[in-house]
């Protein structure tokens, strides 16, 4: 880990010297550069606003109004009947939708079963093996103007759906 | 898609509130979660202009023909619509090593510059092949050491904080494979309609 955590520190400064000693060497205007790069990154973050508040919104709708965790408890006795854990099942459905929220319900998942259950294992598992598919579509489609996204949302979904099933199976047969 | 589930998700919220006395919920979390919007959105300017300088840097010094050249087979295989030298590539190259390295502050800036090279190959707002692959590669995500999780175990003082690194890459490998399966699969889908 120790190791891990230093590569992880080092590698932005690192990169960040290598491109400035080359630009130097190569005698490029690097700050000239930077200013002109950066201004596209201001005009970015808002034209991805109007996006990240439409999302945020309608996902916190269907959370606040309680419609959530009820589609939840209606689902789960479903997903008890091919061997999901019913307390994962909040994660599992949450996961693609908001990675806030996922972070959330595995910290509590994690704090009620303690970190070295099976449980606590498991949410770990599903928190780390995927990434929050609506968020990184709405982000990257948005940033760019594209309006017909295809089949990217079912791709993305159901590589999700891979996702958590492969994750209840590998902790199983690893930890079980 | 997301249309349906932008609408779906709001639609179903409200009707929900309506009978279950949730209504007053919903109207301080409207307005709290635009505020926590815009909020995401101003913190993410700074991570934004700082990276996208850099990058126009690099890519003006040549060090993301360096990294594409050096990754290049592989690549070219996943996305055979880039052209073998296109800029593209050392965008979609550093976005997944920052990936990798649990770097997700540098992934988004350098993942939308890929994603506006793509664009300007294809020319239309309809997404193409190749930007749905590289989305369908971040959505199953590339971490190999998830630090957020470690951190948070660390914190409920698990005896191996570390110990589910190896559950997570084998689950990430493997999403990842059918990740890249569903788009080849949808893709051919796609293209025997037009047909």
């Amino acid at each position: 880990m120790g190791v891990i955590t230093a590569i992880s520190t080092w590698l932005i400064p690192s990169f960040l010297l290598i491109v400035l000693i080359t630009a130097t060497w190569k005698k490029i205007p690097a700050y000239e550069l930077f200013v002109e790069g950066g201004k596209e990154g201001v005009k970015l973050a808002f034209s991805l606003l109007p996006f990240l508040v439409g999302m945020l919104v309608s996902i916190s709708i269907l959370r606040s109004s309680g419609a959530l965790e009820a589609l939840i408890n209606f689902i789960s006795p479903l997903l008890m009947l091919i061997g999901v854990p019913p307390d994962i099942v909040p994660l599992a459905l949450v996961r693609p939708i908001s990675g806030n929220a996922a972070l959330g319900v595995t910290s509590e998942l994690i704090a009620t079963h303690g970190p070295d259950s099976f449980i606590g294992r498991l949410a770990s598992t599903m928190q780390g093996s995927t990434d929050t598919t609506l968020y990184i579509l709405t982000v990257y489609f948005g940033a760019v103007g594209i309006k017909k996204m295809r089949y990217a949302v079912k791709v993305g979904l159901l590589a999700d759906l891979v996702g958590i099933i492969v994750s209840i199976i590998i902790v199983t047969l690893i930890f079980g | 898609m997301v249309n349906v589930i932008w609408m779906f998700m709001a639609i179903v919220g409200i009707v929900y509130a309506m009978f279950n006395g949730t209504m007053e919920e919903v109207n301080k979390a409207l307005f709290e979660s635009a505020n926590e919007a815009v909020k995401l959105s101003i913190g993410l300017i700074s991570i934004l202009v700082f990276w996208l300088g850099i990058m126009k840097i690099a890519e003006e010094a040549g060090i993301l023909k360096v990294l594409t050249r050096l990754l290049r087979p592989v690549v070219v295989r996943i996305f055979p619509e880039i052209p073998k030298d296109h800029p593209a590539l050392g965008y979609i190259l550093s976005n997944f090593t920052a990936n990798i390295f649990g770097l997700g502050n540098a992934a988004t800036p350098l993942g939308i510059k890929a994603m506006e090279q793509m664009k300007e190959l294809s020319g239309t707002d309809t997404a193409s092949r190749s930007m749905i692959t590289f989305l369908a590669i971040n959505t199953a995500g590339l971490t190999i050491i998830p630090t957020t999780i470690i951190s948070i175990r660390m914190q409920y003082h698990s005896v191996s904080p570390t110990e589910i690194v190896g559950t997570t890459i084998i689950a990430t490998g493997i999403s990842l494979i059918s990740a890249l399966l569903l788009d080849r699969f949808f893709y051919y889908r796609s293209t025997r309609r037009k047909k």
